[in-house]
């Protein structure tokens, strides 16, 4: 679904990203962990076409670089590590925002637009809340509410940058929950950067190990979450243990 | 307000499969309420305008001279002739140039706020009033024999101004990025302001006029300045109108709109271009009145809904009626002198800009 070849970014002089080749199958999700700065989010952006990038990324097997942004914005929904919520917006008028792909230049919603948003905010059970503004609304249900407008785009690839970063334990359980419920039920091929290394392993079916711009090191979780190789590239001390059920653990250690 | 859709029947769960069952679609975002209420309060602005003054006439009057003048109809309108010409030639002319401003300065100022994201945002951003001040006082102080020229020069220095701005600007900082085009505006805008300080310091002699100028009158309001105007105002109005849900996709930020694959920088020029020459035209008119394209579009925002479909059209409308509102009291206040409409358009505003501000924010913590 989604190949990367050689993609390389710069920013001005700096190297953001370096030579990152990878295919995505439809389908999969594939996490994307790392120290900050390490290129998560550029690679991301590179994909969704917010940074200039070096390189071949192609999107259900057409080159990203030779789509107009409409179309490209039918085939990829990418959601922002903090995306924009301006306070006195509606709900309704957010989710509607999604289907900007399938509108005219100058056009407007059709009753079928405001339908597949009707129905998203509902299957996401915020269907209550159309009228209220974004400023009344809790963290988790914003989550939800940035999710159900990058669903309205009806895009086959959903980019989410650390989508739950902002949200308490049992909110990024159940965002993460979320996401891997509709992507099964969409069969949304799904790439995200990931902070919580543990909740990575527990999500992802692959996760790929950025480390200054380079793919470090990319596998089924258990072949990238290695105590060495986790220690080299954050630069801590972890332990990564199993749990009773069988995932995987990674602990930080104080360094004493 | 009601917070939830209506939706009949409960279990959605197996009546959102039926194909005959209630969807729940979203309502579209309907301006119909504020935009006929915004229209009641100009039309009273309208009748106002054209009923007070020095010279006692009523508004039944002033409808049939207009009726008088309407092609293929041969209407004697009963009305004494110095009255006829007083409404036809000094009275409606002004309302309409006054309605006409308003429009612009408002509609000007909510599409700048949008496009630059920034509740400070006014048609004056990037250059349009020192551009114009330093092309008007350049024509004034060169003399009386070149005042036909003063529309034309405030135009041109305002269109370059934002011209210089915008190249500067969009060249200078990241790509895509509006902070920098507002810096950009800010020291275009400071270089002009001292150009014309110092024409303005040398030529003390005019010193009157120019600043008379600045403070923005609606004083020699005749029907050319309308139809002088009326082109780059219609034309701004009606691309504005059209990018109201543009620019309602731009609220969410730069990235996100792109992401939407919407060409954030492309729509952005559009409707600045469009802005800036209808309030360019406004402002070589009338001069510089401050303060409209602030108020008026908050005023909108705080009181319906900030979603630009209702903001833009509301704003304009609203704008229109709240200017031929200051006017009334520029020239009847005073009378038979005449208060700048600069003065009295933040006078009035600015308090009653604090009063709305103040309910709302109480209304909206109870």
């Amino acid at each position: 679904m989604i190949s990367l070849d050689g993609v390389t970014v710069h920013y001005q002089s700096a190297l953001a990203l370096s030579g990152v080749t990878e295919k995505i199958d439809s389908g999969e999700w594939v996490g994307l962990i790392g120290p900050n700065g390490a290129g998560k989010t550029t690679l991301l952006r590179a994909v969704a076409r917010l940074v200039r990038h070096e390189g071949e990324i192609r999107v259900d097997d057409v080159a990203v670089s030779s789509l107009t942004p409409k179309r490209l914005a039918r085939l990829v929904a990418y959601v922002s590590q903090q995306p924009e919520l301006p306070p006195d917006m509606t709900v309704g008028q957010y989710v509607l925002l999604g289907r900007t792909p399938h509108i005219g230049y100058l056009g407007f919603e059709t009753a079928q637009d405001r339908r597949v948003c009707g129905e998203l905010l509902e299957s996401l059970e915020l269907e209550a809340m159309a009228d209220r503004r974004l400023a009344t609304l809790s963290g988790g249900e914003l989550q939800r509410l940035v999710l159900a407008r990058a669903l309205a785009q009806q895009a086959p690839v959903l980019l989410l940058d650390e989508p739950t970063s902002a949200l308490d334990l049992g909110r990024r359980v159940e965002a993460l929950e979320l996401v891997d419920s509709l992507r099964r039920e969409r069969g949304l091929t799904v790439l995200s950067a990931l902070h919580d290394l543990t909740l990575a392993g527990q999500f992802a079916d692959r996760l790929m190990l950025l480390g200054n711009g380079r793919a470090v090191s990319t596998g089924k979780p258990d072949e990238v979450l290695t105590e060495e190789t986790l220690v080299q590239h954050f630069g801590a001390r972890v332990k990564v243990m199993r749990s009773d059920d069988g995932d995987l653990v990674v602990v930080p250690q104080r360094t004493r | 307000m009601s917070t939830t859709l209506p939706r009949p029947g409960v279990a959605p769960a197996t009546a959102r499969h039926e194909v005959q069952g209630p969807r729940p679609a979203l309502r579209p975002v309907s301006a119909r309420g504020p935009i006929i209420v915004a229209l009641g309060a100009l039309l009273g602005a309208v009748v106002l305008g054209v009923s007070m003054g020095p010279a006692d006439l009523s508004f039944s009057a002033a409808l049939r001279v207009m009726a008088s003048h309407l092609p293929f109809v041969h209407f004697h309108s009963g009305v004494s002739r110095i009255d006829a010409d007083i409404l036809w030639q000094i009275r409606l002319p002004r309302v309409v140039l006054g309605g006409l401003v308003g429009a612009m300065l408002a509609g000007g100022g909510a599409a700048y706020q949008g496009v630059f994201r920034n509740p400070l945002a006014d048609p004056y951003l990037l250059g349009v009033a020192a551009g114009a001040g330093l092309g008007a006082t350049a024509v004034i102080v060169a003399g009386p024999h070149m005042t036909e020229l003063l529309p034309l020069a405030a135009f041109a220095g305002a269109v370059a101004a934002v011209s210089v701005t915008y190249v500067v600007g969009s060249t200078v900082g990241r790509q895509g990025a509006t902070v920098s085009i507002v810096l950009a505006g800010v020291a275009v805008a400071a270089l002009l302001t001292a150009i014309q300080t110092f024409l303005q310091q040398q030529h003390a002699q005019d010193l009157q006029a120019v600043y008379g100028w600045i403070l923005g009158s609606l004083t020699v309001a005749t029907w050319s300045e309308v139809v002088l105007i009326l082109p780059y105002i219609a034309v701004s109005a009606v691309v504005l109108v059209a990018h109201r849900r543009l620019l309602d996709v731009l609220r969410v930020g730069e990235d996100e709109a792109n992401s939407l694959g919407v060409r954030s920088s492309r729509v952005r020029i559009t409707i600045v271009a469009a802005a800036t020459l209808g309030t360019a035209a406004a402002v070589a008119v009338s001069g510089l009145i401050g303060f409209v394209g602030i108020i008026v579009p908050h005023t909108v925002r705080l009181t319906t809904n900030a979603s630009y479909r209702v903001v833009l059209p509301v704003s304009m409308i609203g704008g229109a009626a709240f200017l031929i509102l200051a006017d009334i009291a520029a020239r009847t206040v005073l009378s038979p002198s005449e208060i700048p409409i600069g003065v009295v358009t933040a006078f009035v505003g600015a308090p009653f800009f604090l009063f709305v501000l103040r309910s709302r924010r109480v209304g909206r913590s109870t």
